[in-house]
């Protein structure tokens, strides 16, 4: 009954597997930062020991500090968006009428369940500039000209599509995860509030806010450690040979530096660069997890 | 009362424009993949197509590869699923049921896991597996899909376990069966709706999954189905936009029907460790 012992044995499968097959690769990623290691070296299976060199050529090369700049400005602005819209929404959704709320929800649901590759390809053909949607949308609507507009033309652009995408796709969990918290917003202290002749805005401010503000911040740390690494979007939206160092985010310029152009040792050194920026990203999210984890 | 109404309408049309941004995309690829061409390649789009055809779909499913891949993702997805449920089972149990010296850093672990970014990880499971020929291989494959699902596995089921009251497992006990007797006999029936959850969705993150299939795997027999249906763009100059969103419904619906039988269990499994705490 209950040993001691019962537990560690119930982990020991789970811990070697992880150790096998994460901390294998995650100690030979170390490794391999320090060493020159290219395609010869993958036949060989041996690297040439370099020391520090991938380093400090990385942090010496603007290409990296340009790269770290555009993924910082394209995570705050996706971040951004996808909350401060997706907490609106789900105040939106409590003051509509229950059957505009399941129309909601149900398209909400159907936006969060479609493959990322998939959303891919299908604002690749919205946004194609022949026979595309929106160009032929946006120029009824008498916004302007787009008639056989390429929206892939310009870095900008690019992104504000990636943007868009990412934004549609990350909103329903965002949306939903808040509507659920908002439930437990006492009716009494709200209703208490209205007949104080308090103001809509004080109310979310005093009332709503601080019930749902845990659940926002786990939300926001939860965005921003998966904005900062995202590879498929950028990758298949704006076309794997259309990556180049105007348009690099962390992720694709790790990829094609690294991985396509066989310089695996450099590659090595960007990814812990990476990741020990993704660390510092997390370590808000991990506190609070413990938190629950550990009750 | 009546400005109170006029508000709700007002926020009702507001829902009702949101609803339709937010549902368009989907729409745009369930439409397109059911019209024919003329109707896709007119100079205005059709929104509201009449004359459905399954045309699209039958060229989609009769493309080079399309059911050698999805056999390859169903392989490698369902064997990832097995045995990332077994394995995560017991330390799940160990999590939610036990307390012990270690705990902490385990779990810290297991969430820390998650949290990488699986781009910074390509190169060394790339060379690691390189080193054991598995670079290619369904089975390489499966071995890296376990390094995500696994740590997810875990936490989402020791979830679901937290859950069980201990008045159950000590009422086994005191009847006189072991520890691990109870868990057989009372958490199993009670765990298996979180089973059920927690396997369809790391069936589904391992379907939708394209940076690892892009990388170790190449060649049309070898890749997965959203490797394939990724290349579809890719090469022809005129690209069959009707096939292609016909192929990306047929791949979007095991994960839409999947994804509406668990989403409000897992949404809940996710945040309702936050909500408590």
């Amino acid at each position: 009954m209950g040993h001691v012992a019962t537990p560690y044995l119930l982990l020991v499968p789970t811990i070697i597997a992880i150790v096998a097959l994460l901390g294998y690769p995650i100690v030979n990623l170390v490794e391999l930062s320090f060493q020159q290691y290219g395609l010869g070296q993958l036949i060989t299976h041996h690297g040439v020991y370099i020391g520090l060199a991938n380093y400090s050529s990385i942090l010496s090369d603007p290409l990296f500090w340009n790269t770290l700049w555009r993924t910082l400005v394209f995570t705050a602005a996706n971040v951004g968006l996808t909350m401060v819209l997706g907490m609106l929404i789900a105040l939106l959704l409590v003051r509509v009428s229950t059957w505009v709320r399941l129309l909601l929800t149900g398209a909400l649901v159907l936006a969060w369940s479609m493959p990322p590759v998939v959303a891919v390809q299908v604002w690749n053909w919205m946004t194609n500039l022949q026979n595309g949607v929106l160009n032929y949308t946006l120029t009824q609507l008498g916004i302007g000209n787009y008639f056989q507009h390429n929206w892939y033309a310009s870095t900008a652009s690019q992104y504000a599509m990636v943007t868009s995408l990412i934004v549609w796709g990350g909103l329903p969990f965002v949306v939903i995860t808040v509507y659920a918290s908002l439930s437990q917003v006492p009716h009494e202290l709200v209703e208490a509030a209205q007949i104080d002749g308090a103001r809509a805005w004080r109310i979310l401010k005093d009332v709503t806010l601080p019930v749902v503000k845990p659940i926002l911040l786990i939300l926001t740390s939860l965005s921003i450690i998966w904005d900062f690494g995202v590879f498929t979007q950028p990758y298949l939206l704006i076309g794997p040979g259309q990556q180049s160092p105007d348009n690099y985010l962390m992720s694709t310029y790790l990829y094609i530096e690294g991985y396509a152009q066989t310089d695996y040792g450099k590659g090595a050194a960007i990814s812990i660069l990476m990741l020990a920026i993704v660390a510092v990203l997390s370590i808000f999210y991990v506190r609070a997890m413990l938190r629950t984890g550990d009750e | 009362m009546t400005t109170k109404r006029s508000r709700r309408v007002g926020w009702n049309i507001v829902g009702l424009a949101l609803f339709v941004v937010i549902a368009f995309p989907t729409y745009w690829m369930i439409s397109t993949a059911f019209k024919p061409d003329n109707k896709i390649y007119g100079f205005t789009p059709t929104f509201f197509p009449t004359h459905p055809t399954l045309q699209h779909f039958s060229d989609a499913i009769s493309r080079p590869y399309f059911w050698t891949d999805v056999k390859n993702s169903l392989i490698v997805v369902l064997s990832t699923v097995v045995i990332a449920l077994f394995l995560s089972f017991f330390a799940a149990v160990a999590l939610a049921k036990y307390r012990f010296t270690g705990r902490k850093l385990f779990i810290v672990l297991v969430i820390g896991i998650q949290m990488l970014p699986q781009t910074g990880l390509i190169i060394p499971i790339y060379v690691v597996l390189g080193r054991y020929h598995l670079v290619n291989t369904l089975f390489g494959l499966i071995l890296v899909y376990l390094t995500f699902s696994l740590p997810f596995c875990v936490w989402t089921l020791r979830g679901f376990m937290i859950g069980i009251p201990k008045e159950l497992e000590e009422a086994a006990m005191v009847d006189g069966s072991t520890r691990v007797g109870a868990f057989v006999r009372i958490l199993l029936p009670l765990v298996a709706p979180g089973l059920v959850a927690t396997s369809v969705f790391a069936f589904i993150t391992s379907w939708n999954e394209f940076i690892f299939a892009n990388t170790i795997m190449s060649g049309g027999t070898k890749q997965t189905i959203t490797v394939w249906l990724s290349l579809f763009t890719g090469g022809a100059r005129a690209v069959d936009w009707g096939a292609l969103m016909a192929a990306s419904t047929l791949i979007s619906i095991p994960v839409v029907i999947f994804f509406l039988f668990v989403q409000r269990r897992i949404a809940f499994g996710l945040t309702a460790g936050a909500v408590r705490g």
